[in-house]
């Protein structure tokens, strides 16, 4: 498996409901909504990320502008090779199921992952299978982070429609299930509705 | 057991024995495939239900999807939404109910119970409908297909005779066209045998069609069976039909209560119609022909007199009395009675159809239809008391069909005429009524609540419908299947010979195939018949 999914970075923060994790390069965050994995001993813990953040290493320390005399804003970060040091780029996620004996389970695993995990993106077949039940939209449905809920789910089910392919009709599968979720509540349905295409 | 070759049309999702059984439609199911009056069939967790769709609605879980215009203009919203939270729900009545290891020993009950939630709900198939009503044989008369299928729809002959019955729809509905396949169906498996009132000359020798060539009558298909009688001999010579035999009335034939029947359309008093008691009083059989002999002299002034009858009210009388001596039939003497000859045939299985000719009035059809049924009646009823008294065989079912059946069985007159006898009491008699009306409000009450089978073809006034429902259970279901009928071949049938109300299509009548079929006689096949033959 490790051969196959890149690796994006390691937990640095964890909780049964989701984890963050800080990148092993600058900017290579994962986007929005997609599908994440660790391991915790057999068993796969999945994930959809759930935004991203850049900070200086130190809290106190601001970052300061520095590109006053600069042509562009590459050639600013090769001028100052200390930024790529002093800066890291971090990534949250909403914990949505988990794997085990290849089997997927569309609801919390018993544990958080470990600190230090590897976290691996997830290949477009890994996708597709864990995206064949949707019962893992009401965790996202209830997540607590920074972005707008419904962003977040219409950013996750944009991801993993790209990987079912354009005739896989898997958006308008998603949809139904939001359907069901948010009956009684249609102007919070057409707000994520909207967001899918 | 068939559930393979069904089609799932949706889960049961409310409703009430009363109120009828709610179903969500599936997604895959389109609310414009489904229509009312279809048959389905519910596979509850224990037992079967069959039903009929009585309504289609479209449903929304959510009322705000009805104000955004969002999920009309974009079609990938309405994707989503239609089957979710916009979906089409149907209005199932149940009517029968099967244990589920499907014993055909019970049969089919009718249903005391209601399929639990989410129970499948399926198009009925084949096996369905034979299961419930019957394989064709030669007594289970195949009279058409259900709507939207190709399955036979049968009806139990010897059932449907057992009762008066009747047939309704408004003009053009193909009231005579129904008539005419219940008739041969009659004839066909030997159910009863017919006597026809046939005001339009439709069902003897060959009947019309609208925009289409004649079609053949019940002669034509049973030459052996069936013999035409006719009160206008040169019509039916100019029509060239071959006439068994011309039916005259003496005037002796003509009782007081045939008159009293005529009151309205002879415009006839109160006290005309009393006169013509008490002038049979005195002369008995001749009164009619004594009564015309009376003129406007002493003598007749003082025999009035006696009879206490009043000059002007006995004016009013003869001039009713004129109408009817003056028809062609009506003769002081007759050689053959009519009556005699009617019995004769139907005694020797043969049906009759009495034609009218071009006496196609009202007044002609009541009179004659009472004045022979009566006396039919009275045959009936004497032959199946000495038989029960006997212990011997009862006389021949017999189906009397009379057309305009208001006329007969209106309120006002339905307790007087021997057709409300007929209705209510005659079955014990074997004969039956087959009543063939387009304003079925007309009939008595007490009447329409005795016919045992109802045919309907499309009504749209709502009084007709009601007299047509009137004590039916599931009144308003039927109702709206009624009123979405198609105002051509298409009917409804209800009542005591069917398990269940079906609403179908009446087989072809009038094509080659349609005539083979018909004409052969369902008795050479049959284990029964070759029992017989034994």
């Amino acid at each position: 498996m490790e051969g196959v999914n890149e690796r994006l970075g390691e937990v640095i923060e964890a909780s049964t409901g989701g984890f963050s994790a800080q990148c092993y390069k600058l900017y290579e965050l994962p986007a929005l909504g997609e599908l994440v994995k660790c391991h915790y001993d057999e068993t796969e813990i999945l994930a959809v990320t759930c935004g991203g953040s850049t900070n200086s290493f130190e809290p106190g320390r601001r970052p300061i502008a520095r590109g006053h005399d600069e042509t562009s804003e590459d050639s600013l970060y090769q001028n100052n090779p200390q930024l790529n040091q002093l800066l890291r780029s971090e990534f949250g996620t909403v914990v949505v199921g988990f794997r085990q004996e290849g089997k997927y389970y569309h609801y919390l695993p018993s544990f958080p992952v470990r600190l230090h995990s590897f976290v691996y993106r997830c290949s477009d077949e890994e996708i597709i299978a864990f995206g064949e039940s949707l019962e893992f939209l009401i965790l996202l449905e209830g997540a607590q982070c920074e972005v707008p809920v419904e962003e977040l789910i219409a950013a996750c089910i944009r991801r993993m429609s790209v990987s079912n392919g354009p005739d896989s009709g898997f958006s308008v599968r998603a949809g139904k299930k939001l359907t069901e979720m948010y009956s009684g509540d249609y102007q919070r349905l057409r707000a994520i509705l909207a967001r899918l295409r | 057991m068939n559930s393979q070759a069904q089609k799932k049309l949706g889960i049961v999702i409310a409703g009430s024995l009363n109120q009828g059984i709610q179903a969500r439609l599936d997604n895959n199911v389109s609310v414009e495939e489904v229509t009312v009056g279809n048959l389905v069939t519910i596979q509850g967790k224990s037992r079967r239900f069959f039903g009929m769709i009585n309504d289609i609605s479209l449903e929304v879980t959510d009322a705000g999807i009805l104000q955004s215009s969002s999920a009309a203009e974009d079609s990938f919203i309405s994707e989503i939404l239609s089957g979710t939270a916009t979906y089409g729900a149907m209005q199932v009545a149940p009517y029968l109910t099967l244990g589920v290891d499907n014993s055909l020993t019970d049969g089919p009950q009718p249903v005391k119970s209601i399929p639990s939630h989410f129970s499948p709900v399926l198009l009925a198939n084949e096996a369905d409908i034979e299961l419930v009503f019957g394989r064709e044989s030669k007594e289970n008369f195949s009279i058409g297909n259900p709507l939207d299928m190709e399955v036979k729809l049968c009806l139990d002959l010897p059932e449907f005779v057992r009762r008066s019955n009747g047939v309704f729809g408004k003009s053009g509905t193909g009231k005579t066209f129904l008539t005419r396949l219940l008739l041969v169906g009659i004839l066909q498996s030997g159910a009863a045998v017919n006597l026809v009132f046939d005001m339009h000359n439709e069902y003897g020798w060959k009947g019309t069609r609208e925009k289409a060539s004649p079609v053949k009558g019940l002669k034509q298909l049973f030459p052996s069976l069936v013999s035409v009688f006719t009160l206008d001999e040169k019509n039916s010579i100019d029509r060239g039909v071959s006439t068994d035999f011309v039916v005259n009335i003496g005037y002796d034939e003509i009782k007081p209560e045939d008159i009293s029947l005529l009151r309205q359309t002879l415009n006839l008093t109160d006290q005309a119609v009393s006169a013509t008691y008490q002038l049979q009083k005195r002369y008995g059989n001749r009164w009619i022909e004594e009564a015309m002999k009376l003129e406007d002299n002493e003598e007749s002034a003082e025999i009035l007199n006696s009879l206490n009858i009043h000059d002007a009210t006995f004016g009013n009388l003869k001039r009713g009395l004129r109408n009817i001596c003056n028809l062609p039939f009506v003769k002081p003497q007759v050689k053959e009675r009519a009556v005699e000859k009617v019995l004769e045939y139907l005694e020797n299985g043969k049906h009759v159809v009495l034609e009218f000719g071009r006496f196609r009035d009202i007044t002609t059809y009541i009179l004659i239809a009472n004045l022979l049924t009566r006396r039919i009646y009275e045959r009936y009823q004497a032959k199946t008391e000495r038989a029960m008294a006997n212990d011997s065989a009862p006389p021949r079912p017999l189906v009397i069909t009379i057309e305009e059946a208001h006329k007969f069985l209106n309120p006002g007159v339905a307790s007087q005429t021997i057709f409300g006898t007929i209705a209510r009491e005659m079955r014990k008699y074997n004969a039956t009524l087959l009543v063939i009306d387009q304003r079925p409000s007309g009939i008595d009450e007490e009447v329409m609540s005795q016919l045992g089978t109802k045919i309907t073809g499309l009504l749209d006034s709502e009084r007709d419908i009601d007299a047509v429902l009137a004590g039916m259970s599931g009144k308003s279901a039927l109702k709206s299947v009624l009123s979405k009928l198609s105002s051509r071949q298409q009917a409804l049938i209800f009542g005591h010979a069917v398990p269940m109300p079906v609403a179908f299509r009446p087989r072809d009548y009038g094509t080659p195939e349609s005539y083979k079929e018909l004409g052969s006689l369902r008795n050479d096949v049959d284990d029964d018949g070759l029992e017989d033959l034994w």
